[in-house]
């Protein structure tokens, strides 16, 4: 039996070998994560006037979208539950807002740290790990979105948008939402070059604002064109939060969550791996 | 004969976009495309099923259109004399390569608002084409409107650049950005008409150039009687750009001749 023993050392041996190489240590985050959460808290404590216009953004949404065009659509039916147009846009602004703060705080000022500041090259210097960066950077831009979206929610609950018992998991819907993107924008910042890049940002960004159910339901569109817009991951944000906000639950939530999650955690893995290669050189 | 120094300032505008066009166009065309499809005919769908005393037998897609070219003047005005006034002063620096020439800060402000009036007037242009090929209004109103919305657009641009170079701290235009710009899109008419707002609202969104530019567009594109008399509205805009330009000269000459 003392050969048995050897054959199971040198397996978990090579086995740990194997996860060595396959997650190395620098893609494995630590407690040091929170490091760099402290620095932005001590960045932002200047800057606090950022935070309170990410919150009035989608606040200011509300009242043009909601109450100025809500007289002119009227009422809107979906999931056979008749409701204002106010209620209707209310948890899709949240989404698309939740979306939008994640694309904002996750990109030009990344872009900005990693080519022209150079703060995460000096952060490399100390123990912190690349992982470590990758993990804060999220964290902070969570830590913000969630901040964002109970203001909102709490909005809505006050200007009676919102009855449903439910609607407090609306904000993990948006903070699921806010990881989603801002793990895909720091993605692709990895992958830009110069400042012109940012334009095909707003690309994607722009179509997916205007065609994710947002501001009026999928069935307007004809039937062949739907399952495109279904590949929208908004969309998918924007009928999570719904469903949290109007109380009304199916499977197809699961799928949306799904996706979500599925695609953030595609994006932090292409993070890592892209940041140990121009980082690490 | 020499060229007159502002017109260099416009060359160098000229010679930087000839090699970071591809982005701006995809912009010029895909912006009025992807609006007036999502706001005009998305959403119109569940607009025109109601009767409407405001809209009349207008379709909501005729209404917006015009507001939508307004507005997209004033988006590309403050995209152009934002961030590339910071830039040239704080980060490319490229100002004061310019000041170290016989150029002034005047011929810089001068060059920037001649290159910002041509951009305006192909982005204007293009959302006219687009208007007419949605079938919005005819092409002769269509591209009637374009130097109202390019004015539009000057109003904004002058003030804009005055307020970049004034500003230090670069999270504050962010704030700016969030807190003014999109209220300004949002509250300017385009959409719907600010007489829905709360009564205590609609003073301050007439005080926006975006609302003056708005009401003029679409008072040439499909003849909705506008609230004050046309040289009005071309006043408010015309002066809006004046007051700007002279802050804009006098915030670029404090940062660049200290």
């Amino acid at each position: 039996m003392v050969g048995g023993g050897q054959a199971i050392d040198q397996t978990v041996a090579r086995m740990s070998l194997l996860l060595a190489r396959l997650f190395p240590p620098q893609s494995r985050p630590t407690r040091r994560a929170g490091r760099l959460l402290q620095r932005n808290l001590l960045v932002y404590k200047r800057i606090w006037l950022v935070i309170i216009a990410g919150f009035c953004e989608p606040v200011f949404y509300l009242f043009a979208v909601g109450i100025g065009l809500g007289s002119f659509v009227g009422e809107v039916t979906t999931g056979g539950q008749t409701l204002s147009y106010a209620a209707f846009v209310a948890p899709g602004l949240l989404a698309a807002s939740a979306m939008n703060g994640a694309i904002v705080e996750s990109t030009f000022p990344i872009f900005f740290k990693l080519h022209y500041n150079r703060t995460y090259d000096a952060m490399l210097a100390t123990p912190m790990r690349v992982a470590d960066i990758t993990v804060g950077e999220i964290l902070w831009a969570q830590l913000r979105a969630g901040i964002y979206a109970c203001g909102f929610l709490t909005l809505m609950y006050l200007t009676g948008l919102t009855s449903s018992p439910w609607a407090p998991g609306a904000v993990l819907g948006a903070l699921l939402v806010g990881f989603t993107f801002s793990a895909a924008g720091f993605a692709a910042v990895t992958f830009m070059r110069t400042w012109h890049d940012f334009d095909m940002i707003q690309l994607v960004i722009l179509p997916l604002f205007l065609f994710s159910g947002t501001f009026y339901p999928l069935s307007v569109y004809p039937p062949f064109l739907q399952p495109i817009m279904q590949i929208s991951p908004l969309y998918h944000g924007t009928e999570l939060l719904r469903a949290f906000t109007l109380g009304q639950f199916d499977w197809t939530l699961t799928a949306h969550i799904g996706v979500l999650a599925l695609m953030g955690s595609v994006a932090v893995a292409v993070i890592s791996r892209r940041l140990v290669g121009t980082l690490l050189k | 004969m020499t060229t007159p120094r502002p017109l260099l300032v416009v060359e160098a505008e000229y010679r930087f976009y000839r090699r970071t066009w591809r982005g701006t166009v995809l912009t010029t065309w895909l912006r009025p495309i992807l609006f007036l499809v999502a706001m005009g005919m998305g959403l119109g769908t569940l607009i025109d099923r109601n009767t409407n005393e405001i809209l009349g037998d207008i379709g909501y897609l005729a209404f917006i259109a015009p507001g939508l070219m307004a507005a997209s003047a004033m988006q590309t005005a403050i995209t152009e004399s934002s961030w590339p006034v910071r830039t040239g002063i704080k980060w490319r620096k490229n100002y004061w390569a310019q000041i170290s020439t016989p150029l002034t800060p005047g011929d810089l402000l001068t060059g920037l608002m001649i290159w910002i009036f041509i951009r305006l007037l192909f982005v204007s242009t293009a959302f006219a084409v687009v208007i007419w090929i949605f079938g919005a209004a005819p092409f002769g109103k269509a591209l009637a409107a374009v130097p109202a919305a390019t004015l539009t657009g000057m109003a904004f641009a002058s003030p804009m650049a005055a307020l970049a170079a004034w500003i230090k701290e670069d999270s504050t235009m962010v704030a700016l950005f969030r807190f003014s710009i999109i209220p300004l899109f949002l509250f300017s008419g385009a959409f719907f008409p600010i007489d829905q707002l709360p009564n205590f609202l609609q003073p301050i969104a007439m005080i926006s150039p975006a609302w003056h530019g708005v009401e003029l567009c679409r008072r040439i594109i499909i003849d909705i009687p506008l609230t004050l008399p046309v040289w009005t509205e071309v006043g408010y805009l015309a002066a809006a750009l004046a007051a700007g330009w002279w802050a804009a000269g006098r915030q670029l000459t404090r940062r660049l001749l200290v």
